[in-house]
């Protein structure tokens, strides 16, 4: 436990010097963190305008409280791993981490949080200036603001988990760049990233609910925003800790068989 | 007797390759049946090396050397055969194991592109769990040895190829593994920096006691490093043995060099005639002839200096993989 602490902050201080060295694309990088939801959130408040209002209970203040929440959660659970790893694999940076004594998933971890160390204070300036911008309404529940903070913790370690996992698709084919659209395609529909869940129809809300897509972004969104009862919320953090425990299983068998391939083809 | 630090046994990699020709149909074909052909990369070697043993391994690019390396360093399955080192089954990659090894690979990289050398290193501290004495011990002999002083605070982008070389050595070195394999270390580099590079080798065998299993395209590397040679052509092992019984077995002819006043035009009556230039003759003359040729030159000829050498190594080599010698696949 000590040594793996150890390791954390030695991969925590070469990823933020690291990203420093990067500034530039560090900033790009989250203005399209912060122009998708904002895209969304002017679509949606017209819509609403143009509906008298509101639109399925919504009113734009609604909207605009929806989005630039969504904005904070995306940006602190977002992964890039599913983009990485096969780049990892085609130019067989991963001989040299599968020849280190530790898993390779350690050093993705620390290098995950310490670029969110770096991003997160742009992001939550970004949503002070946005709220400034679009004025949403915000009814805050003290002990539904207090739940927030672990559902956005285990937001975290399931998308990462899930991402992760299939990151591991690498290892059987070359081109998963179209796996990964696919991915993300089902991620903007059913996370609540394109429109709250509950604008969609029911078989959708279901899909979303029983795939830990509704569970990775939109319930911690849905929590802070005050919509879901103590009840709805036991209910989340149960189905978060179910799929967590799920991926991991996952998670491990899709590693060892990964490697399997690929010891027998490339190494 | 000690067990040997690498021990392999019929060792055999097989890839299955997909293949199609070029053009349309063939792309439309391959999608409803692949074609499949079987590559033996390496087709049943066997040796032993002793601890402490320094080893060059030698072959023409494709024989299978850097498949063989990956293999024992655990990240190729065999497709047959036996294989351990240090005890351990590679591919297994177990910690233990892990711990006591490393591969050098000339393009591979164990340092972060952006940061300093030193920065690396202290990640390599915490993913190998050094004791901070030690770690501090091992890097400041590593510094003096390599003479990496002024580079490890620079980034390691900033850093010439050669530079950066030896500080990825010196990554690949904090643990002390007792098993190092290198895969053309000094691929690359200048002269002066290979032969540093080299004596830094010697000396970290000499003062480890490392086991060391080294490929090479440059033959002063082997020669510097090597008493024993192990040579592998199209996945078979060719000869094993100590690098001087190599040049005698596969060389037929010695190269006599004369040096007289003038050439004279009667020469090649002493043997095939390589050059000649200002007197400075060279002759490559059948080894059995050697001694007839060499008396006949001192007696015929004003010699004022006359040397015997065997051909140059690379010579040796170039027409080991050439011919396939039939009697030298077996050891």
């Amino acid at each position: 436990m000590m040594a793996l602490a150890q390791l954390y902050q030695a991969q925590f201080r070469i990823s933020l010097a690291t990203m420093i060295q990067y500034r530039a694309s560090l900033v790009i990088w989250l203005l399209g963190q912060v122009l998708e939801p904002v895209i969304y959130l002017i679509v949606w408040s017209n819509v609403s305008a143009a509906g008298g209002g509101s639109v399925g209970g919504y009113t734009t203040g609604d909207f605009a409280a929806y989005f630039i929440v969504l904005m904070v959660v995306n940006h602190l659970t977002y992964t890039w791993i599913m983009w990485e790893y096969e780049y990892r694999v085609r130019e067989g940076t991963l001989s040299a981490a599968l020849l280190r004594p530790v898993h390779p998933i350690h050093a993705d971890v620390a290098e995950n949080l310490s670029s969110k160390v770096v991003s997160t204070p742009g992001i939550l300036l970004t949503a002070l200036v946005l709220s400034l911008i679009f004025r949403p309404t915000l009814h805050l529940v003290p002990w539904a603001a207090v739940a927030f903070l672990p559902a956005v913790a285990l937001a975290f370690v399931l998308r990462f988990l899930v991402e992760w996992s299939l990151a591991q698709a690498a290892f059987w084919t070359t081109r998963v760049t179209s796996l990964n659209q696919l991915f993300f395609v089902a991620m903007l529909f059913l996370s609540g990233q394109m429109a709250p869940l509950t604008l969609f129809p029911p078989a959708v809300q279901t899909a979303a609910a029983l795939l830990p897509f509704r569970w990775v972004i939109s319930f911690p969104v849905e929590l802070l925003l005050g919509n879901l009862t103590p009840q709805e919320t036991i209910t989340g953090f149960a189905a978060q800790a179910g799929w967590i425990v799920l991926s991991l299983v996952l998670l491990r068998v899709v590693w060892r068989a990964g490697v399997r391939v690929y010891s027998a083809v490339s190494g | 007797m000690t067990p040997p630090a690498i021990h392999t046994q019929d060792l055999t990699k097989i890839y299955t390759v997909s293949e199609r020709e070029a053009g349309m149909r063939a792309a439309v074909q391959s999608l409803v049946r692949r074609r499949t052909e079987e590559v033996r990369a390496v087709d049943g070697i066997s040796f032993d090396l002793a601890p402490g043993e320094v080893v060059g391994f030698l072959g023409p690019n494709g024989a299978g050397k850097t498949t063989t390396l990956k293999m024992l360093s655990g990240l190729l399955h065999p497709s047959a055969g036996a294989l351990s080192v240090l005890g351990h089954t590679p591919w297994k990659r177990e910690k233990d194991f892990l711990r006591r090894i490393t591969l050098v690979m000339g393009q591979r990289n164990q340092l972060v592109w952006d940061i300093p050398a030193a920065d690396s290193f202290e990640l390599n501290r915490a993913i190998y769990r050094l004791p901070a004495g030690d770690f501090k011990r091992t890097v400041d002999e590593l510094t003096e040895l390599l003479d990496l002083g002024p580079l490890l605070k620079k980034p390691v982008r900033n850093l010439s190829l050669g530079e950066r070389m030896k500080c990825e050595i010196a990554a690949a070195l904090l643990h002390r593994p007792q098993v190092v394999f290198l895969d053309e270390p000094t691929i690359g580099l200048d002269v002066t920096m290979q032969r540093r590079i080299r004596a830094f080798f010697a000396g970290y065998n000499q003062r480890f006691g490392a086991t060391i299993l080294l490929t090479s395209h440059y033959m002063n590397d082997v020669e510097a490093l090597c008493r024993r040679v192990i040579v592998i052509h199209e996945g078979r092992l060719l000869f094993d043995g100590d690098l001087a019984s190599l040049v005698q077995r596969f060389t037929s002819h010695k190269t006599v060099v004369v040096q007289l006043e003038i050439c004279p035009d009667n020469l090649d009556a002493y043997g095939e005639v390589v050059s000649c230039e200002d007197g400075l003759a060279t002759l490559r003359v059948p080894k059995a002839e050697t001694p007839r040729v060499t008396a006949r030159l001192l007696a015929d000829l004003p010699v004022i200096d006359l040397t015997v050498e065997d051909p140059p190594i690379e010579e040796v080599i170039e027409r080991v993989f050439a011919n396939s010698f039939p009697e030298a696949e077996k050891p």
